[in-house]
């Protein structure tokens, strides 16, 4: 029954996609699989950066939010730091999705996120707190991480 | 919006909430609920005429009683508010069923109200599934004509299975029924009781129904639900969580669980609750150190044999050697009666003793294991004895055959077992409660009465373990020492808790509430 919402979904996304942000579908058989890459947006920490996500749709979508998580490694209080790069906050959060979010707003909001992390919200504590009191080292090293990492 | 250290949401001169005639002789708590509805299980008329220090009154009160309260208070306000009773619901559910608040903000800025407990303005008319030209459904993005739809008052409009299926996932999955809002992302409108009654079968409207009761009851500060598995009764209590260094409120349900409103746990008394939760903390950190205390085999003092405790009774009887013992101090029980000797109390070492830091150490050591070696014992006795209970039925049964006593004859045991399982609660918590405890002058009154308690218990449980045959003959006895147990038991927790409410009592740490 999520067929039809996923398909008209995709469908758009690819007529009018999002601003830098381009969306495959590494199985064609598999429309609960979507292969993100977003630019760093301009003038964010991430600036120059092509970071790959994964976005998978639950069986019960749209009544249950996607997860995204991060493949490219990055330096971000609200992106874990380790082999899965997941993320849970705002609207990808099961209690403040509604079914009628959409996947566009979803990658909008991470996209977002790069701009204007939310330390309060953090998964990672240790990099909110840099974040906050010396954000000076904090770009360092998440441009560091760009160069390292999300070169394009 | 309340105090946190408050258990009551409203106290305002004008409430009516149930429960709040606590100094009522009579026991007629609430004057909400109406009268002849019959008490459950538990009559306030059982108790004795003269509160004890340690009672507190309490009502008990089943689903159905609990849904009724909740329609009389709705229709109240829905009157006052010229709002119809769904949405006095939610907006009472909002404010977390604080009346005056509610009357008052909306007396204030009706508008700001509603839109905040999720009744904004209103687009359509009354509520109902409709057949929409055009229709395209936003989550499924079905667009076949003759499509269902439904839309709350905010004109958010979905196709009816997609309805369906976001309401069964709220309710079923996440367990939530009085916060539901529109689908719509952005609109926190919320789902009233009608549209559930429209939209969802009737198991899910069941459910529905329980988890709104559910919330009315966690928002009520003066009701608790009884933490027994499976019991559907809520207790309504009226004790402040500030007063919990002055009281420790220990109420019975309906279906015997007696607990602790306030922190739930099973009864404490007379320990209060912030010493309970020291307490359990320190056993917990020190588990590895008293370990040793939970074994269930311990050595003759006289001549090393082997020991079993299979009962609870703390008079221990070497098979050997005949040697007779306290389990607990290993002292010779012959001596536990006099006046002189001491099981209870830790005696603490004076002179030169105290002086350096290793002996202070192990002394400070020494005075938790005595007072948890205690605590730990009763507690396994406690467990034995009611091992032993499960066996009273057969030991009634058999005792019915072979002395041809009636049934109601062989009650006795099964009062006795019920008095033992009270007292060793109660006793459990003693040392709980005088590990934290100052000596000053009321002490020696309370390990008296502690040792009092102790000693008829024991003399209790030893009859209890005697067999069958002999029961019979005990009969008598065995009832003297039950009422006596009881007795001593009302006289320590008369004692304590008077002391507790006068503030007489020192302890060594801090038992207000904030800690
Ligand atoms: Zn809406
Ligand atoms: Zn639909
Ligand atoms: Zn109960
Ligand atoms: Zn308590
Ligand atoms: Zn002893």
């Amino acid at each position: 029954m999520s067929q039809k919402r996923i398909a008209k979904e995709f469908g758009d996304l690819q007529k009018t996609p999002l601003d830098g942000i381009k969306i495959i579908l590494p199985n064609e058989a598999d429309m609960l699989q979507w292969q993100i890459t977003m630019e760093g947006p301009k003038g964010s920490a991430y600036e120059g950066g092509n970071f790959v996500l994964s976005l998978s749709l639950p069986k019960e979508y749209p009544f249950k939010p996607p997860t995204l998580s991060f493949k490219t490694k990055i330096y971000h209080p609200n992106v874990t730091n380790d082999d899965k790069g997941s993320m849970c906050l705002g609207l990808l959060r099961p209690d403040e999705w509604k079914p009628s979010s959409k996947i566009d707003t979803v990658l909008e909001f991470a996209r977002g996120l790069l701009v204007d992390p939310q330390p309060d919200d953090a998964v990672e504590q240790g990099i909110a707190r840099e974040y906050r009191e010396n954000r000076k080292e904090f770009l360092k090293t998440a441009k560091a991480w760009v160069k390292q990492y999300a070169k394009k | 919006m309340d105090s946190d250290d408050d258990f009551m949401s409203g106290h305002s001169s004008g409430d009516e909430d149930f429960g709040l005639e606590v100094e009522s002789d009579d026991g007629s708590l609430g004057d909400d609920f109406d009268e002849d509805e019959p008490d459950v299980g538990f009559s306030q008329k059982d108790l004795k005429p003269a509160k004890k220090a340690y009672e507190v009154d309490y009502k008990i009160y089943s689903p159905s009683e609990i849904q009724a309260h909740q329609d009389k208070q709705i229709g109240e306000v829905s009157a006052v508010l010229g709002q119809p009773a769904e949405a006095t619901a939610i907006l009472l559910r909002h404010l977390r069923w604080n009346k005056e608040r509610l009357i008052d903000l909306y007396m204030d800025r009706p508008e700001h109200v509603l839109e905040e407990a999720g009744l904004g303005p209103n687009t359509t008319t009354n509520p109902q599934t409709r057949v929409i030209k055009g229709f395209a459904c936003d989550i499924c993005c079905e667009d076949s004509p003759g499509l269902e739809s439904y839309a709350l008052r905010c004109g958010h409009r979905y196709c009816v299975d997609c309805y369906r299926q976001y309401l069964a996932q709220k309710i079923k999955d996440e367990g939530e029924a009085a916060r539901i809002q529109c689908p719509t992302a952005g609109c926190n409108r919320i789902v009233d009781s009608k549209t559930l009654d429209l939209l969802v079968a009737s198991d899910l409207k069941n459910r529905y129904q329980v988890l709104l009761t559910r919330t009315y009851v966690d928002d009520k500060e003066h009701l608790k639900w009884c933490p027994a598995p499976n019991c559907e009764y809520a207790v309504d209590c009226v004790i402040k969580r500030k007063e919990l260094d002055k009281i420790v409120p220990t109420v019975c349900c309906a279906c015997k669980h007696r607990f602790c409103f306030g922190c739930t746990l099973n009864d404490h008394q007379p320990a209060a609750c912030s010493l309970v939760k020291m307490w359990v903390k320190k056993c917990e950190d020190d588990s590895e150190t008293a370990n040793w205390i939970n074994a269930n085999t311990k050595e003759c003092p006289k001549c090393s044999s082997t020991i079993e405790k299979n009962g609870g009774c703390n008079h221990m009887t070497c098979r050997k050697c005949k040697y007779e013992f306290c389990w607990i101090c290993m002292g010779l029980w012959s001596e536990h009666g006099t006046s002189w000797y001491n099981c209870n109390r830790f005696e603490e070492k004076s002179g030169s003793d105290g002086r350096d830091a290793q002996a202070r150490s192990r002394q400070s050591l020494e005075r938790y294991l005595h007072y948890y070696n205690r605590y730990a014992n009763h507690e396994q006795s406690a467990k034995l004895d009611k091992d032993l209970y499960q066996k009273t039925q057969k030991k009634m049964m058999n005792l019915q055959t072979a002395s041809g006593m009636s049934w109601i004859e062989v009650q006795f045991l099964d009062t006795a077992s019920h008095a033992l399982q009270l007292c060793r609660q109660t006793l459990k918590w003693t040392y709980a409660f005088a590990y934290y405890l100052q000596r000053n002058n009321f002490t020696e009154i309370f390990e008296q009465n502690q040792k009092d308690l102790e000693m008829a218990v024991e003399n209790l449980s030893e009859m209890f373990e005697k067999p069958t045959t002999e029961l019979a003959d005990l009969r008598v006895d065995i009832l003297d020492k039950t009422s006596y147990c009881n007795k001593r038991r009302v006289i320590l927790l008369d004692d304590t808790a008077q002391n507790l409410k006068d503030g007489e009592w020192k302890f060594n740490v801090d038992i207000s509430s904030k800690a």
